[in-house]
């Protein structure tokens, strides 16, 4: 038995944890009777890969084969998305979608079906996978595709690890000239501004918005939104980034050794965080090629920074409201998270392009995402937010959730009862997939 | 291009350094008793990096076969790690005359046998260079591993012997002392993260070792000073601890 926790640090529970080396090995730990869950790299927020026995398959991580002419790669779903970029980057390809984080695994990627800054054009992780291979909770593998047993593929995209054990996957990479971001950043003083320049970058590949979600007033929704393309080796100016387009220099690693004491985080301290970060960018457009790690993965190069919310832990409040309720929902739940003073150091915003899902998180419409000290204010405040998110039609993210209640689940995922008895048909047998929080939000027994 | 030979190639640190030797340019020759599963690990080297990767099946305890396993391999390397060992449980390897020989036959007849064959055929060429993974069990007899610290014990004391009768002939040969490690091992413990090392930790500082010829490693530097005292203490007052 181990404590064994996600990226939040909420809940921290005691565990039985084994890998597998071998698809033989996995099978014998799918024998044993009881509920288990695959854990990957624990970079999920909440409790959606915790159970009583959990599943590590961060060692079952070895690429299988790539395909030069068409960029298909072929790997173990215990591969981290940094090790991809690690191998492929410096010949020249990149991920097709790619969340604010690195350290995930291909399976975490597929199961909660992440989402990137490219999600207008490209959509989510999951519609790039080509193949896959789960095994069930007999042991038997099966082959799928959005062609081949579609049925199986769709409820396993966003599924949340809850029909089998992901094995491998096929997915093509995307053909890339440097590793670097023409990278463009414009200051929005309040919430209409921002909205106006997200609907004006449709055209941009990537495009997501910082928020500074204490300021109130006039300024409510000030934020930074910056939108970026892969830099071409045309448009590089600095010459050492013009002899060797590919290869980006190790940045600095900073790190967070231990648990914050929790009076570190205050109104004051936050709220001073987010002033030098909103002043910091001048009014205006500006300019400038950044590294591919600094574009899309900022908080890496601070390990371990989920210590900043202390030992009682956090979480991560993302919701999604449809764009037809967009401004005027956004409007009134950006208010009432200011009001309550509660809110993170930073928040992020994001406008998703169409997508249908079985199970999947993101819709047309506005995304907001921002991290909560766990508190008890904090929990009454998130029974507030649910309402409203749901009478705007919205939903929250699986992935990031560790507190809803089986009812805001029911209400927001309109196919719901559909996946709860699809699992229930997937789990007869001995061995179950379930995970705290699908038993939380009733999707399993 | 320099090949490395890695023996036990299946084990976790084992594959952080053949991805590390991979990235710096190495071919590869991979030895293991289970050879299926070195299948994955070969492609996933050639993905990472285009090298060569052979792969063959070794038995650390066919002692006698160990000449003839070296021998049939194609391309004799310019370095051994060797990473192979084997730790059962104190309780159960106590009584189990069995368990008790595997133990010793894994960690230190093995190792015995293939590296002498090996510092053979590098002395005869006058380079080479050889390392092996011991551990600071070694360093001291514990109550709770004497068996598997002794066979380490007696592995680091055969790798000192090793090099000071190869120094002069232009081998080097490098003895590992991993302590706490994050591997499938230890998966399912709570180790101390500030004295537990990762495979990928362990395998820059094999490489480094071994292109700075270092003689002795300790992975993280606390387990010098650590091991250090725990030698230190009397054996009258050592035998009255619980460790």
């Amino acid at each position: 038995m181990r404590k064994i926790s996600d990226w939040g640090n909420y809940p921290v529970i005691e565990a039985e944890v084994n890998g597998f080396d071998t698809t033989e090995q996995l099978k014998r730990q799918l024998e044993l009777p009881g509920d288990v869950i695959a854990f990957g790299n624990g970079r999920s927020y909440g409790d959606a890969s915790l159970q009583d026995r959990v599943i590590l398959t961060r060692r079952f991580n070895k690429f299988l084969s790539f395909d030069e002419s068409t960029g298909e790669l072929c790997c173990q779903a215990g591969v981290l998305l940094s090790e991809i970029l690690d191998v492929f980057v410096p010949h020249g390809w990149f991920l097709p979608v790619t969340p604010g984080t690195k350290l995930i695994t291909v399976g975490g990627a597929i199961a909660a079906d992440v989402h990137g800054k490219n999600h207008h054009v490209d959509g989510s992780f999951g519609q790039h996978v080509l193949r896959m291979d789960i095994m069930r909770n007999d042991g038997s593998v099966i082959s799928c595709s959005p062609t081949e047993n579609a049925e199986f593929f769709n409820i396993t995209v966003g599924g949340m690890g809850l029909s089998g054990i992901i094995l491998n996957a096929t997915f093509r990479l995307r053909k890339i000239e440097t590793a670097y971001i023409k990278e463009e950043t414009v200051r929005a003083a309040n919430l209409e501004e921002i909205m106006d320049g997200f609907e004006m970058s449709e055209d941009w590949t990537y495009s997501v918005a910082w928020i500074d979600c204490l300021a109130r007033g006039d300024a409510m929704g000030r934020s930074i939104l910056m939108r970026g393309e892969h830099a071409t080796t045309t448009d590089l100016v600095n010459q050492v980034h013009k002899n060797d387009p590919l290869t980006v220099k190790k940045g600095m690693h900073l790190g967070i050794p231990v648990n914050f004491p929790n009076f570190v985080l205050n109104p004051l301290s936050m709220k001073a965080f987010n002033f030098v970060y909103y002043n910091k960018t001048r009014p205006g457009k500006h300019e400038h090629v950044v590294d591919y790690n600094s574009f899309f993965y900022p908080l890496d190069a601070i390990a371990d920074w989920n210590r900043i919310y202390g030992k009682r832990g956090f979480t991560q409040y993302q919701f999604v409201i449809p764009k037809a309720a967009g401004r005027e929902g956004m409007r009134t739940i950006l208010k009432r998270i200011t009001d309550s003073g509660l809110g993170s150091f930073l928040a992020v915003l994001k406008l998703f392009g169409e997508q249908e899902s079985f199970m999947s998180f993101p819709m047309a419409g506005y995304t907001l995402a921002l991290d909560f000290p766990i508190s008890v204010k904090a929990m009454s405040l998130f029974k507030e937010l649910d309402a409203m998110v749901a009478d705007y039609g919205g939903r929250l993210y699986l992935a990031k959730d560790s507190r809803m209640d089986a009812e805001m689940f029911e209400k927001t995922y309109p196919n719901a009862d559909e996946f709860r008895q699809a699992i229930a048909l997937l789990n007869e047998g001995g061995t179950r997939f379930a995970s705290l929080q699908s038993k939380r939000i009733g999707i399993t027994g | 291009m320099k090949n490395v030979l890695i023996l036990g190639a299946t084990s976790d640190m084992a594959q952080a350094i053949a991805k590390k030797y991979a990235a710096e340019g190495w071919s590869l020759t991979l030895g293991a008793l289970e050879a299926d599963l070195l299948e994955p690990i070969a492609s996933d080297l050639k993905v990472r990096s285009g090298t060569e990767v052979l792969t063959f099946k070794f038995d650390a305890t066919d002692f006698s076969g160990h000449r003839k396993c070296y021998e049939s391999l194609p391309v004799k390397p310019d370095a051994v790690i060797a990473c192979f060992g084997y730790m059962s449980d104190q309780e159960k390897v106590r009584n189990d005359v069995e368990d008790i020989r595997q133990t010793i036959d894994i960690n230190f007849t093995g190792m015995a046998t293939i590296l002498s064959v090996i510092a053979e055929d590098f002395e005869q060429r006058g380079r080479g260079a050889i390392a092996a993974i011991s551990s600071v069990a070694g360093d001291r007899g514990r109550q709770s591993n004497y068996i598997y610290g002794s066979a380490k014990a007696g592995l680091s004391a055969f790798l000192g012997g090793l090099r000071n009768r190869l120094a002069e002939k232009g081998v080097h040969v490098m003895t590992v002392k991993p302590g706490f490690a994050r591997t499938k091992m230890t998966e399912n413990l709570e180790l101390p993260a500030a004295l537990t090392a990762s495979p990928e930790q362990i395998a820059e500082a094999v490489f480094q070792g071994l292109e700075k010829k270092k003689n002795v490693i300790y992975i993280l530097w606390m387990w010098r000073w650590i091991m250090l005292i725990i030698r230190c203490i009397p054996e009258f007052v050592f035998k009255k601890m619980k460790m």
